[in-house]
């Protein structure tokens, strides 16, 4: 069995790891601080830590002017609130300064659970993603968050890291290098590609594995940076295996499979299935019965990867 | 067809029949807050603190104040009530299935997968919620456009929402309160839930939102201040609020967070957890006996 551990713990963990580190670091939360565990750098550096209130707008500007001052703010509150209710603050006053303000948003996607669809941002990946000059980040597991928090105050220029509030299963056990705009090749294999990001990547391990029980063998990618996406990985995979599948707790307009397709079918045409959330709202229950119901698991990723290969056969 | 009519199914003893109007709304709002915290348990999650809190302005509003009718939830001239603090849900799911708007044992299908009665108010999946809500600070401006729309067809509904006070540091619920009064809005009335305590925090050390009255005059509202777990204040708030013309009025509703339960009373911790099976006992002993 993997460690089963929150990306949002992984944050506040390395949060004050960076703290330590980088006096420039200020975090910013809007009463979230015991949910998002921002909670624990306030706690080590309180002259530090801005509680805003329930006011995400006012946040992220407030982050910009942080960022304009000199300092490298770390502004959280839940995905949908940061990605939906903030945009057009994160739109103008962050990215078109090109301020350096990493917004690490936590409780996105279904997994929120029983919050229901007002809590579930099956959004903020295509929000964010289509603003000119944003990062947009997506951790697989607790290991890959914390190489992401302090990778990021080492790049200037606004970011958004996305992270959930369940425990996930470590993918990377044995630790993982991550750098920004670089995918990963979890395993290799030339019959099907499967691109997973946050959450869905554990679970693509899970497909590829059983996938090669069955003979297929398929290569596994975890496309933590969204955008700039590494064009070259996918473009390999689309060569090498001929079928591709995207897998992510977001919806398929505008988030991970959106942007595999854009690369795909400009430089070379293969088959694509997209795992992802169809265009709906989310809805109560619990996270594990959210993921069954919104068909975001391993056999889902396993039955797509077998249509991709179908259809690349008659291609 | 004024306020529906309160539950006597079992009561039927004289004595119960002789008590005052306020005797009986107490035991009313007693047990909906039982209903509250076994809903809450069953879930697992949820929010106790503020649900509590509010159950004197919903049983006020549901049972003495409101035109509607739970037969017919589209009834042209009902009064409309938001539930702009949405997290509260289980306070208004249980004075709902109370008053009749769908079964009470849906109750306790609370935040499960399928359930009607989803984490915050969902419009579209629950009889008897004019709104969805839960991203906070967005009911207000709801209920403005609804004041608005009944204008225009010159209905006398009157539009009441319910606010947090940690809430009311949304912005957007000051530019609601801006046009409220702009547009000479005295059939909306707000009530503030001031139970001074937030997620992280006292309203206060988080983001003070003192000197409150004035901030809400300031904006041209008629502003009274009552204590919210009193019946006969806030009937009589209402009633000011009914007669008052030409602005809005807001009532800031001193009140205790958790409610009813001493275990949960003024505790930031409950929140947003709900009662373990050790603590609904203990909630239960306590407001059966209270509610004798
Ligand atoms: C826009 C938005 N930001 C954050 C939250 C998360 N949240 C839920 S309840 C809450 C605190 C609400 O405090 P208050 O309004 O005082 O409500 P009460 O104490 O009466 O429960 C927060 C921050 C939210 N639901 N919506």
């Amino acid at each position: 069995m993997r460690e089963m551990i929150a990306t949002r713990d992984a944050y506040g963990k390395a949060l004050v790891a960076l703290g330590e580190r980088e006096p420039r670091v200020v975090v910013l939360d809007g009463d979230l601080s015991s949910s998002t565990k921002t909670g624990m750098f306030a706690k080590r550096f309180p002259d530090r830590f801005f509680n805003m209130g329930i006011a995400e707008q006012n946040l992220m500007g407030t982050a910009a002017g942080l960022a304009a001052a000199g300092k490298i703010p770390y502004a959280s509150t839940f995905a949908i609130f940061a990605s939906g209710r903030a945009w057009e603050q994160v739109r103008q006053s962050i990215a078109y300064a090109e301020l350096n303000v990493k917004i690490v948003a936590t409780h996105s996607g279904v997994t929120v659970g029983e919050d229901g669809g007002s809590h579930q941002s099956v959004e903020d990946i295509s929000l964010m993603r289509s603003i000119p000059g944003m990062t947009v980040i997506v951790p697989a597991d607790a290991v890959e968050t914390e190489k992401v928090i302090m990778e990021i105050a080492r790049h200037k220029g606004p970011m958004f890291v996305r992270l959930g509030r369940t425990k996930v299963p470590v993918v990377f056990e044995n630790g993982c290098d991550f750098a920004i705009g670089r995918a990963s090749t979890i395993a290799e294999g030339t019959d099907v590609a499967i691109i997973a990001a946050g959450v869905m990547t554990a679970k693509a391990v899970d497909a590829g594995a059983k996938l090669s029980a069955m003979g297929i063998h398929a290569r596994i990618i975890n496309m933590s940076t969204i955008k700039p996406i590494d064009e070259a990985a996918i473009v390999h995979a689309a060569e090498q295996t001929g079928a591709l599948v995207t897998a992510e707790e977001h919806s398929i307009i505008g988030g991970l499979g959106s942007a595999v397709a854009e690369v795909v079918v400009k430089n070379c045409p293969v088959p694509v299935e997209f795992v992802g959330i169809r265009d709906t709202f989310g809805t109560s229950g619990s996270s594990e019965e959210l993921l069954e119901y919104f068909g975001l698991t391993a056999s889902h990723i396993m039955a797509s990867a077998e249509r991709a290969i179908k259809r690349k056969k008659q291609g | 067809m004024k306020a529906v009519a309160l539950d006597e199914s079992r009561s039927p003893d004289t004595t119960q029949q002789t008590l005052t109007v306020d005797r009986r709304l107490e035991q009313k709002a007693t047990a909906i807050r039982i209903d509250i915290v076994k809903m809450l348990n069953f879930a697992r999650s949820g929010h106790t603190g503020g649900s509590l809190s509010c159950v004197e302005i919903l049983v006020e509003l549901f049972y003495e104040q409101m035109r509607h009718d739970p037969g017919n939830p589209a009834l042209p001239s009902r009064d409309r009530f938001i539930l702009s603090k949405g997290h509260a849900a289980p306070a208004l799911y249980a004075v709902l299935a109370d008053a009749g708007y769908f079964d009470k044992k849906e109750l306790l299908t609370l935040r499960k997968l399928g359930t009607v009665l989803q984490g915050h108010p969902d419009s579209k999946k629950t009889r008897g919620i004019e709104v969805s809500t839960g991203s906070l600070g967005q009911g207000l401006s709801m209920g403005v456009g609804m004041a608005l729309g009944l204008r225009i067809d010159r209905l006398d509904s009157r539009v009441y929402v319910l606010l947090g006070d940690g809430e009311l540091q949304e912005g957007q619920v000051w530019e609601a309160a801006m046009s409220s009064a702009h547009y000479g809005l005295d059939n909306i009335c707000a009530i503030v839930d001031r139970n001074g305590l937030q997620i992280d925090g006292a309203v206060e050390d988080i983001m003070n939102i003192e000197p409150l009255p004035d901030k809400w005059k300031g904006f041209g509202w008629n502003v009274i201040t009552v204590d919210g777990h009193s019946f006969p204040s806030l009937r009589s708030a209402f009633r000011v609020a009914r007669s008052v013309q030409g602005k809005p009025t807001v009532i800031i509703a001193k009140s205790l967070k958790g409610k009813g339960v001493s275990l949960f009373e003024n505790k930031v911790h409950y929140h947003g957890v709900p009662p373990t099976d050790e603590e609904l006992k203990i909630a239960l002993e306590e407001l059966t006996s209270c509610g004798r």
